[in-house]
């Protein structure tokens, strides 16, 4: 063996580091497979930050689409629902530039609201119920239909499909339970000098 | 002596205490209207259990605690319920809410009731029942549920009862005044705690600026074994936390409760609302307020009936309405401003500050940090109040959590020590809101995951059971297709019946394409559907009789046409006509003689079968292609029939005018297209 070693060198350094290789190349490859995580965690990350309104306002056919394309490389700025605390937490996570919110005009950061059937109108076609994706619709054909106020998500998707427009997106009113305070708006940070001159720097 | 401890941080304010203690306590008497919020406490609303009309009496409890949390309301004076609905709340986003409104009756009558004055006899939970029942909740501030403070698991022995006689923040003298003149109420009310609780040591904290309170105090105080122990003042030291930290040298650590390190903290005011409850039987219905401020002329502390409006406290201590730049309910450090002076008083008011221009200016203008530190120094919390406000701009809600913004206490020593007029107490408010908001965002977010998950499960679920399902029937169907090929006897009635399906299937499929193509077919089923009750699978000789003087008619008349005309098929015509001759002539010996007037009678019936046999008439025709000309005259005549049989229904006030009236008019149309057809097949 020291023999072989001192008389061929070159050689045997070779068949030790190829040795050496093929040994850690079959536990890393052992590993890979023993240790192979499900799924994609990224994009169960991603997920896991967006609202799960699945309104579709970003293109995608939910969240969980939407999740998958960001994480192929779609812009983060697509989820209105979401607004700019999603975007704000979407780029911590990716580690990429802050976007202001790309959506459609008038299809800005909305009040949150849910959807309401005015009952009376309602004709119990069931086209909502088969539009919503939360199953917060509840009623029966020819039945008047109602939304649970609970589950509903505010993602307009019912509104649409209403042969006779029954359906309205309400605002959330504010109760002692959800009001709360306001960061203060006074942002002129003037120097106190400034006053009497009724300018800011 | 017992050594006392120092907190971190703090600050020295000017006290502003002796202006309201110089007179006792006043009676602030019973006003017109009482107010009762049904949400003095933290925890659920209580329920009411009184209906608008309904007489009560001074004690009378008119809503139940609603669940573990919750504590009930007591009418504080006897007279009738008037309202039962939404009312400006005592609250800083000066929203209404939920309130029982009494019109007092000045009787003020007691409902029966009966104290324990031999409390002692009583186990725990009798007495927390005691309590609760009589809507005790804590009156320093926070209104938290007493029963549910008092009342720690059975692994957390309690160590110390501290009572808490602090009252550091400045104006407010309630428990002062509390102490100079019911010492005696104060130290049974602790009796009654320390006999619930058990602890093997009882203090009640006085900060040092009381020199009269803690004197008294300490003399009534004699050989009960409850120990007074004065500290120096300083806001906040009257912070729960931070009194326990004062008397006992502990922490209560982060997230943790006072009970977890065997201290119970109770208010001067509760114990002896505690004391009246157990020993007395009476409810929690009245507090004492301090109304102060250089804006009223007798600042002064009023033993003020749970419910009064504040606007009653303020005409008896004589404010002056153009001076006062606002209404604090509170004190200048913690109070929240008024916009109402219709807003009662509730279990935690101990304040009314009603300050001037002068004493409690316009904030400053907000200039930027400069980094500092003072807020730092001052927190009591051992907080970094910079980093809190540059994370409260920026909205990062998990830096904020990671700098403990949840251990703020809100005391506001942060904003009064910082040279920029910063209003960081606000910043922390807001963001501690945004946390809590977004938290609920996410738990919403998960639920609703979950949900959209179970709804594209059932989707794929019930796709399966359909597809399933189809491959079945498809399975079936070959299966038997593949029997009958093997029964060559059966073969033909299969491929008859398979004939009669297809055509079957043909038909209705080109009834279904073309549905209004065929304006002959619609006729004939309208008309069937007109005859109900008429038989249909028969017809009838009167019918058969008509049809076929219809037909005879109109024979007789394209003969006519064709003579004019010089047709070449006149020969096919009169064979017809001759025909039909034939046919009347036996119809009309298949009908009786006495029918022949029923079929005249009977118009209904016979515009029916008429329009049947027109239609079935035209159909032959269609069949038979009529000339354009032949078409328009038929058409014309029908109009006249049409418009002969509408002047009679107009006449006889008919039922069926406006169908006759609808035919008339189709007829019309259908005459001028055929027309427009002829003059254009002649310019062809």
């Amino acid at each position: 063996m020291l023999e072989f070693i001192s008389q061929q060198p070159l050689l045997a350094a070779l068949i030790v580091l190829v040795g050496l290789g093929l040994v850690f190349g079959a536990v890393l490859g052992f590993a890979s497979v023993k240790f192979a995580t499900e799924g994609d965690p990224i994009t169960d990350q991603i997920n896991a930050l967006l609202p799960q309104t699945q309104c579709g306002q970003c293109g995608h056919p939910g969240c969980r689409p939407y999740a998958e394309a960001i994480t192929n490389g779609e812009a983060i700025n697509r989820c209105p629902p979401g607004g700019e605390s999603t975007i704000a937490e979407l780029a911590n996570l990716l580690d990429v530039e802050i976007l202001p919110l790309d959506a459609e005009e008038g299809a800005g950061e909305k009040p949150k609201s849910v959807a309401y059937i005015r009952e009376d109108e309602c004709i119990g076609c069931t086209k909502c119920i088969q539009a919503c994706p939360m199953d917060a619709i509840l009623g029966a054909a020819k039945h008047m239909h109602t939304v649970i106020v609970d589950e509903c998500t505010g993602c307009d998707l019912c509104v649409e499909p209403c042969p006779v427009d029954c359906i309205d997106m309400i605002a959330l009113p504010t109760t002692l339970q959800t009001w709360a305070w306001e960061l203060p708006s006074d942002k002129s940070h003037i120097i106190a000098t400034d006053v009497s001159h009724g300018e800011a720097a | 002596m017992r050594a006392v401890f120092n907190i971190p941080g703090g600050i020295h304010p000017p006290e502003n205490k002796v202006q309201s203690t110089a007179t006792a306590i006043r009676s602030a008497g019973i006003p017109e209207l009482l107010v009762f919020p049904l949400s003095q406490h933290i925890g659920a609303p209580a329920k009411p259990i009184v209906e608008v009309g309904n007489k009560v009496l001074k004690g009378q409890m008119i809503a139940e605690a609603n669940g573990f949390v919750s504590v009930p309301v007591h009418a504080s004076t006897s007279g009738e319920v008037v309202a039962i609905g939404g009312h400006v709340l005592p609250h800083p986003s000066g929203m209404s809410g939920p309130c029982i409104s009494i019109k007092a009756d000045g009787k003020d009558q007691w409902i029966e009731h009966k104290g324990v004055p031999d409390y002692e006899a009583l186990d725990r939970p009798a007495l927390l029942d005691i309590i609760r029942n009589a809507g005790i909740a804590g009156m320093g501030g926070a209104g938290f549920p007493s029963a549910v403070k008092l009342n720690p698991r059975p692994d957390q022995p309690i160590k110390t009862l501290i009572i808490n006689g602090t009252e550091c923040e400045p104006y407010i003298t309630a428990d002062d005044m509390l102490m100079r003149e019911r010492a005696e109420q104060i130290l049974e009310g602790v009796k009654v705690l320390r006999h619930i609780l058990t602890p093997t040591e009882t203090v009640i904290g006085i900060e040092d600026n009381k020199a009269e309170a803690l004197a008294i105090m300490r003399n009534a105080a004699k050989g009960t074994g409850i120990e007074i122990v004065d500290f120096p003042t300083k806001y906040p030291s009257g912070g729960e936390k931070q009194l326990i930290t004062i008397i006992t040298g502990k922490e209560v650590p982060k997230g943790k409760l006072p009970a977890d390190i065997g201290v119970v903290v109770q208010n001067l005011g509760t114990a002896t609302a505690i004391y009246r409850a157990v020993v007395h039987g009476e409810p929690l219905i009245s507090r004492i307020t301090t109304v102060t401020g250089k804006a009223v002329e007798q600042q002064q502390n009023f033993e003020t009936l749970l419910g009064s409006p504040i606007s009653h406290l303020l005409t008896l201590s004589k404010w002056r309405q153009d001076v006062a730049i606002r209404l604090v309910m509170g004190g200048p450090m913690m109070g929240f401003a008024l916009e109402d002076v219709s807003i009662p008083v509730v279990k935690t008011t101990n304040c009314i500050l009603v300050p001037n221009a002068e004493e409690l200016p316009e904030p400053a203008p907000e200039q930027a940090c400069i980094r500092c530190g003072m807020c730092a120094e001052a927190c009591p919390a051992s907080l970094l109040p910079q980093q809190l406000f540059w994370f409260s701009q920026g909205k990062e809600l998990e830096k904020l959590q990671q700098h403990n913004l949840a251990d703020c206490i809100e005391c506001g020593c942060c904003s009064y020590v910082c040279p920029s007029n910063i209003p960081l107490v606000q910043y922390y408010r807001a963001s501690k809101a945004a946390i809590r908001t977004h938290d609920q965002d996410l738990i919403k977010s998960d639920q609703s995951k979950a949900r959209f998950e179970a709804r594209q499960e059932r989707l794929e679920r019930e796709a399966e059971a359909k597809e399933a399902k189809r491959q079945a029937r498809a399975e079936a169907a070959k299966k038997a297709k593949a029997s009958a090929a093997t029964k060559p006897g059966e073969t033909t009635s299969t491929t008859d019946k398979d004939a009669i399906i297809q055509a079957a299937i043909a038909r209705t499929k080109a009834k279904k394409s073309e549905p209004s193509t065929d304006p002959v077919q619609a006729a004939i089923e309208r008309a069937q559907a007109k005859r109900s009750g008429a038989p249909t699978a028969e017809e009838t000789p009167e019918a058969k009789l008509v049809k076929i003087e219809g037909r005879l008619k109109k024979a007789q008349e394209k003969y006519q046409q064709a003579i004019e005309q010089g047709s070449d098929k006149l020969d096919a015509f009169s064979a017809g006509i001759t025909k039909l001759e034939q046919q009347l002539e036996l119809a009309k010996a298949a009908v009786p003689d006495t029918s022949e007037q029923q079929v005249e009678a009977s118009t209904n019936t016979d515009s029916a079968t008429d329009a049947i046999a027109r239609a079935q008439a035209q159909r032959a025709g269609g069949a038979a292609k009529d000339t354009p000309e032949q078409a328009i005259t038929k058409l014309k005549k029908r109009l006249g029939a049409a418009k002969d049989k509408l002047a009679t229904a107009e006449n006889e006030d008919n039922a069926n005018i406006e169908a006759f009236r609808a035919s008339v008019s189709t007829l019309q149309a259908k005459l001028q297209k055929a027309e427009q057809q002829l003059t254009n097949d002649n310019v062809s």
